[in-house]
């Protein structure tokens, strides 16, 4: 029997550690937006990033005074820091609606503790990604040009063009999500409705929770509404990246006119995903001492993703070398050639590499899967290589095109990295509120976790392992 | 626990999502409406002139041909505004000492000319030649509509861009022969749909893709 219990766990292993119950787990994670005080380094952190968020009010500013001038794109290079950091950032939110949708659907318990901050963290890395594309347009004033409404010019937009694919795709990723996001809040806001005592904050809360009294009938709406909406999630998370792709693999440079790009991309979206949620959920646990919650079982499975993905990513690199190689195409193999080694740009391909291919391999080892510390340090590296992924393949394949005549460089300007460093942090003020202000771990879902939610069907001797399964 | 809202508030719940329809879908329409309104587009507004002068007088009572004036229509970008000169051709003699007249005189004595306020103004990123259209017979009318009974021009139509190109995808539906261009009592049902679309092959107008490529206009 002990034998059975201990494969069991190996198999299947609990997914809330400690002794919680119901009343445990809701003042855990309500009690951090209630009661706690505020620790002194949210403070210091939001106070960093609100500074960060600023410096990109300001790049902003001067870049509608100004004109995109003030950054370093320009011929042959024209998309540069604007759309890598685009696609960088879409490409993190993929992670959010991968947990909450597609490990929804396949019955995967152990998104329950990461998916709540995931998807805020979808919706946040949206929102910075959105800026980049409709600021890079150069007049951002007009940018609802993009959209088809009757206008007074009597034109439709080009809907032969992947940038306009990529408008219809981002806002619907972007609706999709908030949707998501928010319906899976409204039964967790109403607890913190029932629990605040200051009565503004339950009056906010309330109207946030429309009225949620957790009744048969609003429990049984709430499961369909959720489980229609992560399955409208679902294809999107292969969609959204892939038509992001097509901006490249349908125009016909070299470097970007790859059928590989779509799964390459989604596989790389997921992996930037996986070590987004991995950076911001390594110190929160920490901070707000929710290792009973979020557990090493759960950074482990992520670094397993991490792993898969990222070995999809690499495939993705061996692929586009070999088809350079293989379609004996005399552009194709200069430009793979330039990229790898003759190029000036030959060190972000080797550092890429280094990044996406070399520092994922220590995920092997069960021992750095295991350890906060070395998952954090692998996530920011595998963030920097896919942010130089993006890099290497606008700014490589567009400053050697066919032309030698038309061949130049890029180098980024000061207002090139003060909008990226300012979405940054816009993007941590965001989460600092976040954790602030809402449940930050979906308390209605972890308590189906606990041992008090197993069904029990011959009404005696609770299973108190927690790795039941749980009647829904 | 005390109640947070009253039960109405239920209702006031579910009034909201129907009127942010309601509401959402008026400004919508409010929008296509006010986008076209003679608010933004200054149709039918007619502009304060320096001299009172008429067309409805010069073209619809005297006669006077378009050309007299304008006369570079046919072969320039620009219709052409005439010059004092042109005017005292005939009002050396005729009304020469009415006070109406003062402004035109005046230039012409102290050699200035009259600052006129334009009417149809485009936007300068959009290319357009009056010697074109009157040579594939649209005529002035078709524009600028019945100029002989307009006593201060105004504009007759909104001059959006999806008026040009309701045009300029349909040619065969507004074009004239060429020597109707300038009789301002033209009216499109003159012609049969057959005898119009024949118009369009014998004046080699190009095609609609080319009529409606991005460079014709915006050059």
């Amino acid at each position: 029997m002990e034998e059975l219990k201990r494969v069991q766990e190996r198999i299947n292993p609990p997914m809330v550690e400690g002794h919680h119950d119901y009343a445990s787990v809701t003042d855990k994670i309500s009690d951090i937006t209630l009661k706690k005080r505020t620790p002194f380094g949210w403070f210091i952190g939001f106070g960093i990033a609100f500074l960060l968020a600023q410096l990109l009010l300001m790049t902003v500013t001067l870049l509608f005074a100004q004109g995109v001038g003030i950054w370093g794109n320009n011929q042959p290079v024209g998309w540069a820091f604007p759309i890598i950091n685009f696609v960088w950032w879409i490409g993190i939110g993929h992670a959010g609606t991968l947990i909450s949708a597609i490990l929804l659907l396949l019955n995967q318990k152990w998104r329950t503790s990461i998916n709540r901050f995931a998807e805020a963290m979808t919706l946040f890395a949206v929102a910075c990604a959105g800026m980049f594309p409709i600021l890079h347009t150069g007049r951002p004033w007009l940018a609802y040009w993009m959209l088809p409404y009757p206008n007074t010019m009597g034109m439709w937009q080009n809907f032969r063009s992947p940038l306009m694919w990529d408008v219809f795709a981002v806002t619907t990723y972007a609706l999709v999500s908030l949707l998501f996001w928010y319906v899976g809040l409204i039964p967790d806001i109403a607890t913190l409705r029932d629990r605040a005592n200051n009565k503004y904050f339950k009056f906010v809360y309330g109207l946030l929770s429309w009225g949620w009294r957790g009744s048969a009938r609003h429990w049984h709406r709430y499961e369909l509404a959720y489980l229609l909406l992560a399955g409208l999630s679902t294809p999107l998370v292969l969609s959204v990246h892939s038509i992001v792709s097509f901006d490249f693999s349908v125009a016909q440079l070299p470097g970007w006119h790859a059928t590989i790009f779509p799964p390459y991309f989604v596989a790389g979206a997921i992996f930037a995903g996986f070590a987004m949620v991995l950076i911001l959920c390594i110190p929160l646990r920490a901070w707000y001492n929710l290792k009973d919650l979020i557990t090493d079982t759960h950074l482990s499975y992520m670094g397993k993703i991490m792993l898969a993905t990222g070995l999809i990513v690499v495939y993705g690199y061996a692929a586009e070398a070999f088809f350079a190689w293989y379609s004996a195409a005399e552009y194709e193999v200069f430009m793979m050639r330039n990229r790898m080694i003759s190029g000036p740009y030959w060190w972000s391909y080797w550092l890429l590499i280094f990044c996406n291919g070399v520092s994922i391999q220590f995920l092997w080892f069960k021992r750095f899967r295991e350890s906060s510390f070395w998952l954090f340090v692998i996530s920011v590296i595998v963030s920097v290589g896919m942010w130089l992924e993006r890099f290497v393949i606008i700014v490589t394949s567009l400053h050697r095109d066919f032309l030698p005549s038309s061949w130049g460089m890029f180098a980024p300007t000061i207002f090139d990295w003060t909008m990226y460093l300012g979405t940054i942090g816009f993007f941590f003020a965001l989460i600092f509120l976040f954790v602030r202000m809402l449940p930050v771990i979906s308390i209605f879902e972890v308590r189906t976790l606990l041992p008090d939610a197993k069904v029990d069907r011959h009404g005696h001797d609770h299973d108190h392992d927690g790795t039941g399964s749980v009647g829904s | 626990m005390a109640q947070l809202f009253h039960p109405g508030a239920n209702n006031i719940a579910k009034a909201s999502l129907v009127l942010a329809v309601i509401l959402g879908g008026s400004a919508f329409y409010a929008y296509t409406q006010i986008a076209r309104s003679s608010y933004l587009t200054n149709q039918y507004l007619e502009k304060q002139q320096p001299v009172q002068f008429s067309h409805r007088h010069h073209v619809g009572d005297d006669g006077i041909d378009c050309r007299y004036c304008h006369t570079s229509v046919e072969n320039a970008a620009s219709a052409g505004i005439p010059p004092t000169q042109t005017c005292m051709n005939c009002h050396n003699q005729l009304w020469a000492d009415s006070p109406y007249l003062e402004p035109v005189q005046a230039s012409f004595r102290d050699n200035k000319p009259i600052k006129w306020e334009r009417v149809h103004d485009l936007p300068g990123y959009a290319y357009f030649n009056h010697s074109i259209h009157v040579a594939k017979g649209v005529g002035c009318s078709t524009c600028h509509g019945q100029i002989d009974n307009m006593a201060s021009v105004y504009q007759e139509n909104t001059l959006q861009m999806e008026w040009c190109l309701s045009c300029h995808r349909n040619p065969e539906q507004f074009i004239r022969p060429k020597s109707e261009i300038y009789n301002m009592e033209w009216s499109d049902s003159d012609l049969t749909a057959e005898e119009r679309s024949k118009l369009k092959v014998d004046y080699k107008i190009r095609s609609r893709e080319l009529l409606t490529s991005c460079s014709t206009c915006h050059r």
